[in-house]
């Protein structure tokens, strides 16, 4: 059952010395009552203490790191099932698939393709984030090989497959420093994987069919020793595998249930890379964890996928912002229209892909309106003639072109007699909405 | 280890729309196409019933889209020049069951077509394939509500869905879809109060919900599509939970909101860091629909014939209870 932020501080120091990062004991406590953070944060926590919080002084799903450095990859502690009840905190790793069974031209060609498939969006760098190497040559000694290649290759953390310890032994041999991800421990042969998972420090996944017997062989491998799990249900078919997913994070979150509260893996299977992608986005959407992408998904898949991702992970109380400054649509010169609006990103995107549509080439000037959108910002006092006005300063608005003409969101329509007084330009009421701007931009241009 | 499987009691369901009429019905269409009466989020089929599977519509013009990739249009060839022709190769080419024609040429701004003349459009495609119809306005208020009665009217017992009805223009629409028996899209802008302000005012004209289609306003994959997730899901709680004006089934765009954005429309010569054109194209239209069938979404209009294809693939895999084999 779990315990309250009182119950919580009663068993706590309450010395307030801050070493946990949190101000007090008592914040400590509430933390720790969400499922936030770890009791071991408190350096002078009792034994008794220790004890008695159980399964309280846990978040429920364990945060798992694969890898090491800048590249690290943090999965689980999720604390909700759906994004709108807090948010959904740790992306589910993309893992690309090579096998040790292809000739080394073939795997760095797909090293390179993945090497050159990076670039920011909103601020953010999306890119595949691990390299699944998976063992089916006969040759002894080629995973380690195989695994070598991609280390020397890409600072992305590993994922190390085999049915066979021993062959995933020879290989973190070689790579075993960065920390990769090891499969699978079964309940065939747990006990050769739980003593690599020690020696190297890896993460262990954990492989059965269904959730009785993975819950049963996670709790004989942590029992063991071995801490940082990765959950593999080995569903059948893609309804079963949300089925799983749904399953396992309502259990770990609504029950506390231990034995699952891991973060997944899953394999997205072989075959065919429309059904690959959809199949990879389900698990997206709901729940996944580490996701195994198949050899045949190509950039051009993944593209969407990346995207989604980190449309699911976005803050739903801390909308995406766009730097604040001058932004070209198009290649436009010093006689291009200026259109004014906000930082929120949608906004931003929303109004940059209606001037693209206008064919016309422009300036956006983004204003800092902390993340709102038009009528919001100018509601909270956000977006007002001074802060255009000071935003044209900052970025020196009035070097970039020859005229001296803005373009204001219809909704604001308000601020254009005091915008214009303040900076001398001339101020064009724009449509209010967004869709709008390419009959408005064509028609401005025409007359 | 015996695991506790949670199963959650929901006490509402979502209420069942029949799109289309057929001869018995007094329409004319060759099937029916009933979606909703869901007592489960999606595809969780050890906790509820999903007795309709979600559908798809492909979506045409009444006239050639200007701003419509070559890629795009590749898939239709001359067929764009004329809805008929258009509507003929979505049914009998592409094995459409729905189709989703847009009123693009009434536009005030753009050709200014008269109503009758749209009207004409609606009685055309409807003779030439017997496939249950939504029809779209030009989105102008003022000539929808002109456009609106005339479609209705040419449509009379075929049961089509005629849309979009907002805050603003919702009356005049309400009244001609009651007269005539038709479905109404009722839209809000990504807002659940407002959405349920929307059904409410609707069905307070006397329209039952089980004419109504809700039209969460979607949004584009990488462009605000968690927004319009989120408010799906919270919409499909709340029906679930007993809230009869969330309960109507939902309606998505994916294909308008995929191919509005460079990552569907730029060539591989201009974008040579995201890939193949084709296969990234139909992925952001397809890897959107999922996303928003995950979220709840019932009925989904697509632009690409191939992102409709793999969906239906898709959707049916999700359907069988115990799943299909990949």
């Amino acid at each position: 059952m779990a315990l309250t932020g009182l119950e919580i501080y009663k068993l706590l120091p309450k010395k307030n010395c801050r070493e946990c990062g949190s101000p007090t004991c008592l914040a400590f406590a509430m933390q720790l009552a969400q499922g936030k953070g770890s009791l071991d944060a408190c350096p002078y926590v009792s034994e008794e203490a220790k004890e008695k919080l159980g399964a309280a002084s846990q978040p429920p799903i364990r945060l798992v790191t694969i890898g090491t450095g800048e590249h690290a990859l943090q999965v689980g502690d999720e604390t909700v099932l759906f994004r709108h009840d807090k948010t959904f905190f740790h992306q589910p790793p993309l893992a690309v698939t090579v096998y040790d069974d292809w000739e080394d031209a073939r795997i760095q060609a797909r090293l390179a393709e993945l090497k050159a498939f990076s670039w920011e969006r909103v601020g953010l760098v999306l890119r595949v984030d691990m390299v699944a190497v998976v063992h089916r040559a006969e040759e002894p000694g080629r995973l380690a090989a195989a695994a070598q290649m991609v280390q020397a290759a890409l600072p992305y953390p590993l994922y190390l497959e085999s049915a066979e310890a021993g062959a995933v032994e020879a290989a973190l041999q070689a790579v075993g420093a960065g920390k990769p991800l090891i499969a699978a421990a079964t309940p065939e042969n747990w006990q050769a994987w739980v003593e690599l998972a020690k020696k190297y420090g890896c993460p262990l996944v954990v492989s059965a069919e269904g959730l009785d017997a993975l819950a049963e062989l996670a709790e004989k491998v942590a029992a063991a020793g071995v801490k940082d799990l990765v959950l593999d249900s080995r569903p059948a078919t893609l309804v079963q595998a949300l089925t799983d997913q749904t399953q396992i994070r309502r259990l770990a979150i609504r029950k506390k249930f231990r034995p699952l509260g891991y973060p997944t893996l899953v394999r997205v299977p072989q075959g065919d890379a429309w059904q690959a992608t959809a199949y990879a986005a389900t698990l997206i959407a709901k729940y996944g964890g580490v996701l195994l992408l198949p050899a045949e998904v190509g950039i051009p898949n993944v593209l969407p996928l990346v995207t989604l991702r980190q449309n699911i992970y976005t803050d739903p109380q801390k909308p995406i912002q766009v730097q604040p400054g001058i932004y070209p649509v198009g290649e436009p010169g010093p006689d291009a229209p200026v259109l004014v609006t906000t930082n929120f990103s949608l906004t931003y995107f929303t109004v940059m892909s209606d001037v693209e549509a206008s064919k016309i080439p422009a300036y956006m000037l983004i204003c800092d309106t902390d993340g709102t959108s038009v009528l919001t910002a100018w509601a909270a006092g956000k977006f007002s003639a001074e802060s255009i006005a000071e935003t044209m300063d900052k970025f020196k608005l009035a070097e970039k072109v020859n005229h001296r003409r803005l373009i204001l969101p219809g909704f604001v329509a308000v601020l254009s007699g005091k915008l214009q007084s303040l900076t001398n330009w001339e101020v064009v009421v724009g449509p209010r909405e967004s869709a709008g701007l390419p009959n408005f931009l064509r028609a401005r241009l025409s007359a | 280890m015996g695991v506790e499987l949670q199963r959650e009691k929901w006490v509402g369901r979502v209420t069942p729309v029949t799109l289309g009429a057929t001869a018995a019905e007094g329409g004319t269409r060759g099937h029916t196409i009933t979606v909703g009466g869901e007592t489960t989020l999606p595809f969780l089929h050890f906790e509820g019933q999903m007795p309709h599977a979600p559908v798809t519509a492909l979506e045409i013009w009444d006239m050639p889209p200007a701003d419509w990739p070559p890629l795009l249009l590749d898939a239709f060839g001359d067929a764009v020049q004329d809805p008929v022709s258009w509507a003929k190769k979505c049914v009998d080419e592409y094995g459409a069951r729905l189709l989703c024609l847009r009123l693009a040429s009434t536009a005030p701004d753009g050709q200014n077509a008269p109503p009758e003349a749209a009207a004409d459009t609606v009685r055309a495609v409807l003779k030439a394939v017997d496939v249950p119809l939504i029809v779209l306005g030009c989105g102008d208020f003022d000539k929808d509500n002109q456009v609106f009665p005339k479609v209705s009217d040419a449509a009379a017992g075929e049961r089509v869905a005629i849309g979009i009805a907002e805050q603003n223009n919702y009356k005049s629409l309400v009244a001609s879809c009651m007269m005539n028996n038709h479905v109404i899209l009722s839209q809000a802008p990504i807002d659940i109060n407002i959405q349920k302000q929307m059904n409410i005012l609707i069905t307070e004209m006397g329209m039952p919900p089980e004419r109504i289609l809700m039209d969460p306003t979607t949004g584009g994959l990488g462009y605000g599509l968690e927004y319009c997730y989120s408010i799906m899901e919270r919409i499909r709680l709340g029906a679930l939970q007993g809230d009869k004006m969330l309960a109507m089934p939902l309606i998505v765009f994916p294909g308008q909101e995929s191919w509005r954005f460079k990552e569907a429309k730029e060539p591989e010569s201009a974008a040579p860091q995201w890939g193949e054109q084709y296969t990234r194209a139909i992925s952001w239209e397809l890897t959107t629909a999922v996303a928003l069938l995950q979220a709840g979404a019932d009925v989904l209009v697509f632009r690409h014939p191939e992102a409709r294809r793999q969906t239906e693939r898709y959707i049916e895999a999700m359907m069988a209870p115990a799943g299909v084999e990949a």
